[in-house]
């Protein structure tokens, strides 16, 4: 067990740290010049402070030493400043994760449950209207994109309400959980909703198929030989077997939404992970870019970890070795 | 009145491809103390013509009538028949690793089927999951209880179905196949065990087998199927050295070393009927050494071959039994009764 943790923390180290070289090398190789980007208009001016900004930024060393520098930085917490704002990134990324975080989990929590719970409903159900029902709501969630979903969302349930005279849910922005829980749920719901559709869709079929199978197992069927009640047998019986495979998808959607959720968070406004990396890239803002790009290899290869010693939690048969 | 009556069983399932005839009238009865074997092939509707009496086989629509304790099962509403299940009605399956969920402690599984029928705290319940270990000769069972179905061995495994099977003292345990899934050894021992614990707990055992050597051991009478219908019920001992139906003989004569066979083994050739579309006449004869004209057109019924003794079959009710001399007698009489282009099924001996 202990043996397990520490090899995979060290194989998940060695994933970001590859991950660090790869990015770090891709924005070295696209032709372009950060300080001539940064001077803008007065470049073409002014040579002399192309050079003194581009040696101001430690450009002008060989690309080695500069990851040399890049690295001894990370371990030391420190990320760098951004090129534009002058930041540190460490504190944009404080500013940002919380407003991604408070999207991912809550949007997570509604997929996860409603998904299930209509995949369940479905599967006990074949072929009846409530699973043709289901499919069909699947089919569109899958099929809807998410920048639509959510200004339609926006459209009704923000502009039209608010020219009837309901002004209950906000047109975008953030207000922290610690500040008020109550405003903080009311500029969520939308973006909730828009971010949960799709992946609820995806879980339903996820549930629905798994449920199918195990539903068609022997100890089903022993379940119900011992006289126990439906429900008992689907959820008990059924649904704890049907768990292990949604679980361990459920743990890698989260981590790699916690990345940032670019479309939602730009829709609502929303200044999370999405929306500064956007930003960054758009304004080839390197030091930003690095670290949400090394940020969400993180969050995946520790999501990993953790599915995996859930694993051995949901399935007694799983031993870690 | 005996504890369970079947009467005139039918259960059918629609599929895309036609209406399947698994169970086509089908009678028996089972009385506490006693066992009876349901012998046949695979597809033969065994398994459905008793699983389908608890709602177990899957749906399907079920006509007849099967009267446990004087109730119908097939018209109880499905609260009444979940309280039968597991208490009145006990199920034991055919591969235990599978029908164990493999998610949850052998002890809890146990505690779970006492719990859902009586009113007891979970330390009664477990106590007595661990007596009832015990009694099926799990060794260590205090220990034990708290173990995964993964790590049991396969006969243990068994051992702790048929405990949780006994576990609320049902008086009916329908077994099938239970011992089809082990070794030759440890089946052995699961029979021993089934025969001491039946006799201990009195109640009636529905045994359902492909082996006819299972049912020697155990069965108190013998029901063979063939393509959904009873083509002879009997005596234990009748089935054996007296059989009637050339299905019941055929059975015989494919058991390796067994008494009629004089050491050759003779398979029945072909294999079983499409219980979508099933041949005309006896649906045996076309595997059938001594098919008739009749057979052809016209199915019978079970009737009167001797005391106790039913059996499906054209051929006279004083032809049966393995001796040679009845076999001469049975050609002779089947030869007579066929015309020259009728087909005979002919296998390899």
């Amino acid at each position: 067990m202990v043996r397990f943790l520490i090899r995979r923390l060290l194989t998940g180290v060695l994933v970001v740290w590859l991950i660090s070289v790869i990015v770090f090398a891709i924005f070295f190789i696209a032709p372009h010049n950060v300080a001539q980007l940064l001077l803008g208009k007065f470049a073409a001016q002014n040579q002399q402070l192309v050079q003194t900004v581009t040696k101001q930024l430690g450009l002008d060393q060989p690309i080695w030493v500069q990851y040399a520098h890049f690295l001894n930085r990370l371990f030391h917490g420190d990320l760098g400043y951004s090129y534009y704002s002058h930041e540190p990134v460490t504190s944009l990324i404080k500013a940002a994760l919380p407003i991604t975080a408070s999207l991912a989990i809550g949007a997570a929590i509604i997929w996860v449950v409603a998904g299930v719970l209509i995949g369940v409903l479905s599967a006990t159900r074949p072929r009846s209207f409530t699973d043709r029902l289901a499919t069909l709501f699947a089919l569109i969630g899958l099929s809807f994109p998410t920048f639509v979903l959510g200004l339609l969302l926006l459209y009704f349930f923000f502009y039209q309400l608010h020219l009837a005279g309901v002004t209950f849910f906000p047109g975008g922005g953030y207000v922290p959980l610690t500040q008020n829980p109550g405003q903080w749920a009311q500029h969520l719901i939308l973006p909730w909703i828009t971010l949960a559709v799709a992946s609820m869709a995806v879980y339903v079929r996820l549930t629905r198929g798994q449920m199918l199978e195990v539903l068609g197992e022997d100890y089903v069927r022993t379940a119900r030989s011992k006289g126990l009640r439906p429900l008992r047998v689907t959820y008990r019986h059924g649904l704890r077997a049907a768990l292990v495979p949604i679980v361990t998808q459920f743990g890698i959607d989260v981590a790699t939404l916690l990345g940032g959720a670019i479309v939602t968070e730009q829709v609502f406004g929303l200044n999370g992970l999405g929306r500064m990396s956007v930003q960054a890239v758009t304004n080839q803002d390197e030091p930003v870019i690095i670290a949400v790009v090394l940020l969400a290899a993180v969050f995946v290869v520790v999501a990993n970890i953790v599915v995996d010693l859930l694993y051995a939690v949901l399935d007694p048969r799983v031993r870690l070795s | 009145m005996a504890l369970l009556e079947v009467r005139d069983l039918t259960v059918e399932f629609p599929t895309t491809d036609g209406l399947v005839k698994a169970v086509r009238g089908v009678s028996f009865e089972v009385d506490s103390g006693e066992t009876l074997g349901i012998v046949g092939e695979s597809g033969s509707g065994k398994t459905v013509c008793t699983l389908s009496l608890i709602g177990l086989a899957g749906g399907g629509r079920r006509g007849g009538q099967a009267l446990f304790r004087g109730q119908d099962l097939l018209t109880m509403s499905a609260d009444e028949l979940r309280a039968v299940r597991g208490a009145g009605i006990a199920a034991i399956f055919q591969d235990p690793l599978s029908s164990l969920h493999p998610l949850y402690r052998v002890g809890w599984q146990i505690v779970e089927m006492i719990r859902s029928h009586e009113d007891v705290s979970k330390a009664v319940a477990r106590k007595r999951a661990i007596d009832l270990l015990g009694l099926v000769g799990i060794p260590q069972p205090a220990r034990r209880v708290d173990d995964y179905p993964h790590q049991f061995s396969g006969g243990m495994r068994q051992r702790a179905m048929i405990a949780m099977a006994l576990a609320l003292n049902p008086d009916l345990v329908i077994a099938d196949e239970p011992t089809t899934a082990l070794d030759a050894t440890v089946q052995a021992q699961v029979i021993d065990l089934m025969v001491r614990l039946q006799k201990e707990f009195h109640s009636g055992l529905i045994m359902i087998t492909h082996d006819l050597g299972v049912v020697a051991d155990i069965a108190d009478r013998v029901l063979v199927m063939y393509a959904g219908k009873a083509v002879e019920t009997a005596e234990l001992d009748d089935v054996f050295y007296h059989p009637h139906h050339p299905y019941t003989k055929g059975l015989l004569e494919s058991i390796p070393g067994a008494s009629g066979t004089r050491g050759k083994l003779r398979p029945i050739p072909g294999s079983p009927p499409s219980l979508i579309r099933l041949p005309s006449g006896c649906s045996f004869h076309p595997r059938c050494r001594y098919v008739m004209d009749r057979c052809l057109t016209d199915e019978p019924p079970l009737m009167d071959v001797g005391a106790a003794h039913r059996s499906a079959c054209w051929l006279p009710a004083t032809l049966s039994g393995l001796a040679e001399g009845t076999e001469a007698q049975r050609m002779k009489v089947a030869e007579a009764a066929r015309s020259e282009d009728t087909p005979v099924a002919e296998g390899e001996s």
